[in-house]
């Protein structure tokens, strides 16, 4: 097993060089000149040729390649024009928002989405499968901020139940920061009433950036329960008297999973891009406004941060994909 | 009812709901299996007796319906109990079941020892109470059934095993919870010759040691030859004739059976086969399933499906000859 995950690890390195080199060509070819948009609107030819030389941009490619790659080792991204703060650091404060909501959101997903998916297939094509059916393509199909805002409405204003937006109640203090994820950090300092803040601000963002891959999940889970249930080995086992419960809910959901599973790795990045839109919506604190904002200034620097920091972050969430199916399933382990 | 047979179906009759209309997949289904006995039922692909296995244990597929008959284990009738009471009284408890293919019945991403284990614990015999005899029972089975370093396999994957292996763990697993009755479906036609042999050497031995009846279901009467006490043959999902097997390979009546007989590579001349093919359920021939491609049939048998009648003691046959084959000689 400890073979399996280290090889997982090597298999990565050329994923991420292929980033670094796709995202350093990525800023040198997009339309927007970056000395150019650094310089400001009314600046002169010679005022941005004076920042093209201060920044670099002026010195041959192999040598911009060496500098870039010495600044993203040592984590040094330069300052954000926008909001003139290392981007680093900008990162830093705004990241955990961002991670706490995704990987909520993926859990919902995850632990909503596989028994939905599992009730599916048991039920297929009665009731239960049709409905299921219709939520799921409604769960694609619907937009989220439309969504965000209809459950905006109902809970927060109308029925007062949730808060409207925010990450928490500006009267309450947060605890200190030791995850950056409120939920965590408010449980290990025991202040109960923080987490129960957190938790209510969290509910109606991470439910409404869940949705996509809860449908998502649940229709591989359902295609993957599906397929198990036509096995031979489904047949003997319920002619070895295995009761329906343990039949269904160990032994063939565990065959189903691995589809589903992939997927989770791959939602992850449409989940964070989806979650642009809901911290907008929620006023949430996280990167993806951040970036939004980034990208409407041309402000280079931050949107190669982020790309650089969602890709490694997506990389690493494959390896543990892969090291799931490989717990999974033993065959996948001694492939390697 | 300790002088009922260990296994008995009478006159079941089981029809399949599909895309093109009602299949009719058994019809007038008769056998009986008395305790400590090996029963073959034999009859080429298509004829109904996976169908039948499945019927027993209760398993078969929703689209199917068991229209009448009778399925009695030592004398209570299984259909009228609920899947539940089949699930938790008679499926692995009292009936073992061992499937065709072990390369595809074992779940691969569970241990042997979760797979085969689990039964135990739900089915558990009073003798076995704690997961520690349970354990060593298996590994005791295990022993038996010939897998080397039996503990060590219990923590194994399926993979990880040959097809003779895998098989003998099906049958270890079979017999685990200490049935009465072990349905066997074609257990060896996917191992090769050798291991073939082994797995019916064993299964016999095992038989007799446990005082365990049997229902083999085979296309193959040399493996009934070697294993079973008795045969049913069916054709088209109809049980045609039913015997001791010595007697029944030695005199077969059926004209079915005869032209099967003839088809076996060890006693034809080269290759012979059965003219024509087997009829499709969704539209069986009337009467006796066979006339269409029966060189003895005459107008009678389109019209009556003849009943299964006693030929001589113990060998029944379902044909309107059998009576006239004594009489001319046939």
């Amino acid at each position: 097993m400890l073979r399996f995950v280290l090889r997982r690890l090597l298999l990565v390195i050329p994923s991420l060089a292929g980033l670094l080199v796709m995202t350093f060509f990525l800023i040198r070819v997009v339309p927007a000149d970056p000395a150019a948009a650094l310089a400001g609107e009314n600046a002169t030819p010679a005022q941005v040729a004076e920042i093209r030389r201060q920044y670099g941009l002026d010195q041959p490619l192999y040598v911009q390649f060496a500098v870039y790659l010495g600044q993203v080792a040592r984590l040094d991204f330069g300052e954000s024009a926008y909001s003139r703060r290392p981007v680093s650091l900008d990162i830093k404060l705004r990241l955990p928002a961002t991670l706490e909501l995704t990987v909520t959101a993926l859990l919902l997903a995850t632990l909503l989405g596989i028994p939905l998916g599992t009730i599916a297939a048991v039920h297929h094509n009665r009731w239960p499968d049709t409905l299921l059916r219709i939520l799921s393509v409604g769960g694609i199909a619907v937009a989220a901020f439309w969504f965000a805002i209809e459950l905006q409405l109902l809970f927060a204003m109308q029925l007062d139940w949730l808060p409207l937006r925010g990450r928490m109640s500006p009267g309450l203090t947060a605890p200190p920061t030791l995850s950056g994820f409120l939920l965590i950090d408010s449980l290990l300092a025991g202040r109960l009433d923080a987490f129960r803040d957190a938790l209510r601000h969290l509910v109606l963002p991470a439910f409404t950036l869940s949705l996509g891959g809860l449908a998502t999940i649940m229709r591989f889970t359902r295609a993957g329960v599906l397929e198990t249930l036509q096995k031979d080995f489904v047949t003997y086992e319920r002619a070895q008297g295995f009761p329906p419960h343990a039949l269904i809910w160990k032994f063939v959901l565990r065959n189903s999973v691995v589809a589903a599973i992939t997927q989770i790795g791959l939602l992850f990045g449409s989940t964070i891009a989806g979650a642009v839109v809901v911290e907008t919506i929620f006023d949430w604190p996280g990167i993806g406004f951040y970036t939004v904002q980034a990208i409407l200034t041309a402000d280079y620097k931050v949107m190669l941060a982020v790309t650089l920091l969602i890709g490694v972050i997506y990389a690493l969430v494959n390896i543990l994909v892969d090291v799931v199916h490989g717990l999974i399933d033993p065959r996948l382990r001694e492939r390697g | 009812m300790s002088d009922a047979a260990l296994l008995e179906v009478r006159n079941l009759r089981l029809s399949v709901r599909t895309d093109e209309g009602i299949a009719q997949i058994l019809d007038h289904v008769e056998l009986v299996l008395p305790h400590g006995h090996i029963l073959g039922v034999v009859g080429e692909s298509g004829c109904g007796k996976s169908t039948l296995a499945r019927a027993v244990l209760g398993i078969v597929p929703k689209t199917a319906t068991i229209e009448s008959g009778e399925i009695r284990l030592e004398g209570e009738d299984m259909l009228r109990l609920s899947d539940r009471e089949m699930t938790e009284r008679v499926r692995g408890r009292r009936i073992g079941f061992i499937p065709q293919d072990p390369y595809l019945a074992l779940n691969p991403v569970f241990t042997i020892g979760s797979q085969l284990l689990s039964p135990l614990r739900w089915h558990s015999p009073p003798t076995l109470r704690t997961e520690r005899e349970r354990r060593g029972h298996l590994v005791s089975l295990l022993r038996r059934v010939q897998i080397p370093e039996p503990e060590a396999v219990l923590e194994r994957y399926p993979h990880q095993f040959s097809g003779g292996q895998r098989q003998r763990l099906m049958i270890a697993g079979a017999l685990a919870c200490g049935p009465s009755l072990v349905i066997a479906d074609e257990p060896t036609t996917a191992l090769d010759v050798t291991t073939q042999l082994q797995i019916l050497k064993l299964l016999k031995s095992l038989t007799e040691e446990f005082g365990i009846g049997m229902l083999f279901v085979t296309h193959d009467f040399g493996v009934v030859a070697q294993l079973c006490d008795s045969i049913t043959v069916m054709y088209a999902g109809q049980t045609v004739e039913a015997g001791p097997t010595r007697e029944v390979l030695a005199d077969p009546r059926h004209p079915y059976t005869r032209a099967l007989l003839a088809c076996h590579p060890d006693r034809s001349d080269g290759l012979t086969g059965i003219p024509g093919l087997v009829p499709s359920p969704l539209a069986p021939p009337t009467g006796c399933r066979f006339t269409p491609r029966c060189t003895h049939a005459v107008e009678v048998c389109s019209r009556r499906t003849p009943r299964f009648v006693s030929d001589s003691p113990g060998h029944l046959v379902s044909c309107r000859l059998a009576d006239e084959h004594r009489k001319v000689g046939l």
